[in-house]
């Protein structure tokens, strides 16, 4: 890639990775997301997958084939290129979500423990994760895990040693620099400070996952009879 | 029409083409692990629109079909007896209604995959009947068969070439498996981008003839390999990226593993290699404690063995369905 900063490696037959820094970082990440946008629009018929600080481009090679000496990879990499030097195709703004959660008790069994780490008091601890202005800079684990980056760094806390075997869907969690929401009831060892009673994953929705990356996410802060009430109304 | 399950097997899911184009919500593929014994599975069958089968392993289901049906099956061979009598694989037969199908264990390699004419008329998730035992996904939610389990057939035309009757009938014909079967030799490795951080004798180990084992860890999603604990020269700090079917993973254990059809879409771990895809399907059908060894080889090497073996399936799959076609296929 001729662009500074991006790294271009052919990982597999059908596959192009992009490499834009080394680390868990915001900027790293919104260029990620910027470049998967880009190329999202521009060349549909590839499979693009952001992760923290790389793009992953998936595409079928006898699709990319030409006459010439061109290689199926050379060609991805040139339009992929040109998509990312064309100015002037404008991007759409990230969507912002808001996340709902109940922070505490069942729902929450670590929130004290992330309050002792910090140093804070309850009420201080929930203000500091629901007043965040967060980016999910990519989904996995799970379908529909979304890893979100922006917290407050007085709020990062290791996972746990022991982690759960069972942790239910919707809960709100951090792990390390990172806060997250379990789509699933799943196995998992992130601190548990909260849960939404939205629901995170869908297969049979029209659009599986609440959560894509690139969107903005705000979360605030309802009490057990508004989570009750909001889970109502969603689809079983 | 339906197939009702006697007894599951060891692992026995439903599977098709997989679920491409849903990496990015954190959904991988899944689908048949090896595609070449897929699809040719599904021709024999009769089938032409990437049809669900059941894909085997280690130990076969026990099936009775409640009306009559088309089926074949491809992959390693595994004991198959239909009302006692023995069952051939990679060709086409027809089983009378109330037959009882018994799939027992392998002679060799470790997966097979069983079409039925019309396929499975299960529905699909995210466009594919393909089981995520990780996720949850697909058919059964996601679960391996049990026994009680119904598996609907979809309606297909009858083929016509089949003489009716009530009987066992095996077309005279029948596919050489060996060009599409695990003939053991060192898989083709295209290098990873944390390679050059193995340590020297790491990187020799990688290719040492005598190699790996399969570990008895293995399942759809990976392959453990036991033998040389890898070790890098300098640990590295990585972030988590996506990963492929094929990708060597080296976690700190020093035991790589290779990921399969049921790939997480991302990893946090060195990537010490990526398996030419033209070599997964051998990888699948080495059972715990059988061999593994690696060559090296580069992506034009990988991409022209995989362009030939295109061609060979797309010239197979013709032939089969032209055969299909012809009236006097069945006829002893």
């Amino acid at each position: 890639m001729t662009r500074p900063g991006i790294r271009c490696e052919a990982i597999a037959e059908d596959a192009l990775l992009l490499r834009f820094g080394e680390r868990i970082d915001v900027a790293v990440s919104a260029a990620v997301l910027a470049a998967a946008a880009r190329v999202q629009q521009a060349l549909p018929q590839l499979e693009c997958v952001p992760a923290y600080a790389s793009l992953l481009l998936r595409f079928d090679p006898l699709i990319w084939l030409s006459d010439g000496d061109a290689s199926p990879h050379e060609r991805v990499q040139a339009a992929v290129r040109a998509a990312l030097e064309a100015t002037d195709a404008a991007v759409a703004a990230p969507r912002m979500v808001e996340i709902p959660v109940c922070y505490g008790g069942a729902f929450g069994p670590d929130l004290d423990a992330l309050a002792a780490h910090a140093g804070l008091d309850t009420e201080a601890t929930i203000a500091l994760h629901a007043g965040g202005d967060y980016r999910v800079a990519m989904l996995g684990f799970a379908p529909g895990f979304p890893y979100l980056l922006g917290l407050d760094q007085r709020l990062a806390m290791p996972r746990r040693a022991d982690p759960r075997q069972r942790v239910p869907a919707g809960s709100v969690a951090i792990g390390g620099s990172q806060t997250g929401i379990y789509p699933a009831e799943l196995p998992g060892g992130w601190q548990l400070i909260g849960r939404t009673p939205l629901r995170l994953f869908d297969a049979n929705a029209a659009s599986p996952a609440l959560l894509q990356a690139g969107d903005r996410v705000r979360f605030r802060a309802i009490d057990t009879d508004t989570f009750h009430r909001l889970a109502e109304t969603e689809p079983a | 029409m339906s197939v009702r399950v006697l007894k599951p097997g060891l692992l026995t899911t439903v599977q098709d083409g997989g679920r491409p184009g849903h990496a990015a919500l954190g959904i991988g593929r899944a689908g048949a692990m090896d595609v070449p014994a897929w699809r040719l599975a599904n021709a024999l069958a009769g089938n032409t629109q990437g049809e669900a089968v059941l894909e085997i392993t280690l130990l076969g289901p026990t099936l009775c079909f409640e009306r009559p049906a088309v089926i074949a099956l491809t992959g390693a061979a595994v004991a198959a007896e239909l009302d006692g009598q023995p069952l051939p694989g990679w060709t086409c037969c027809r089983v009378p209604v109330g037959a009882v199908l018994r799939l027992g264990g392998f002679a060799h390699g470790c997966r097979a995959w069983l079409a039925i004419r019309g396929g499975f008329a299960l529905p699909p998730v995210l466009g594919s009947r393909s089981t995520d035992l990780h996720a949850g996904l697909g058919p059964f939610d996601g679960r391996a068969l049990q026994a009680g389990d119904v598996l609907p057939v979809a309606d297909a035309a009858a083929l016509p070439a089949l003489p009716p009757g009530d009987a066992l009938h095996v077309a005279t014909w029948q596919l050489d498996p060996r060009p599409w079967s695990d003939d053991g030799i060192p898989l083709a490795l295209l290098p990873g981008s944390h390679r050059d951080a193995l340590d020297e004798v790491s990187h020799r180990a990688l290719f040492d003839p005598a190699g790996f084992a399969v570990s008895k860890d293995a399942n759809r999603t990976a392959s453990r390999l036991d033998g040389a604990r890898l070790r890098l020269r300098t640990p590295l700090e990585l972030v988590s990226e996506a990963v492929l079917p094929g990708t060597v993973q080296l976690p700190p254990s020093g035991q790589p593993i290779v990921l399969l059809a049921e790939a997480p879409v991302t990893g946090g771990y060195p990537r010490i290699g990526q398996l030419a895809a033209v070599d997964l399907p051998r990888l699948v059908q080495r059972r715990p404690g059988d061999a593994v060894c690696f060559r090296e080889t580069t992506l034009d090497e990988a991409q022209q063995r995989l362009a030939a073996r295109q061609r060979r399936l797309d010239r197979l799959l013709a032939a089969i369905a032209q055969r299909l076609d012809t009236p006097s296929h069945g006829n002893a």
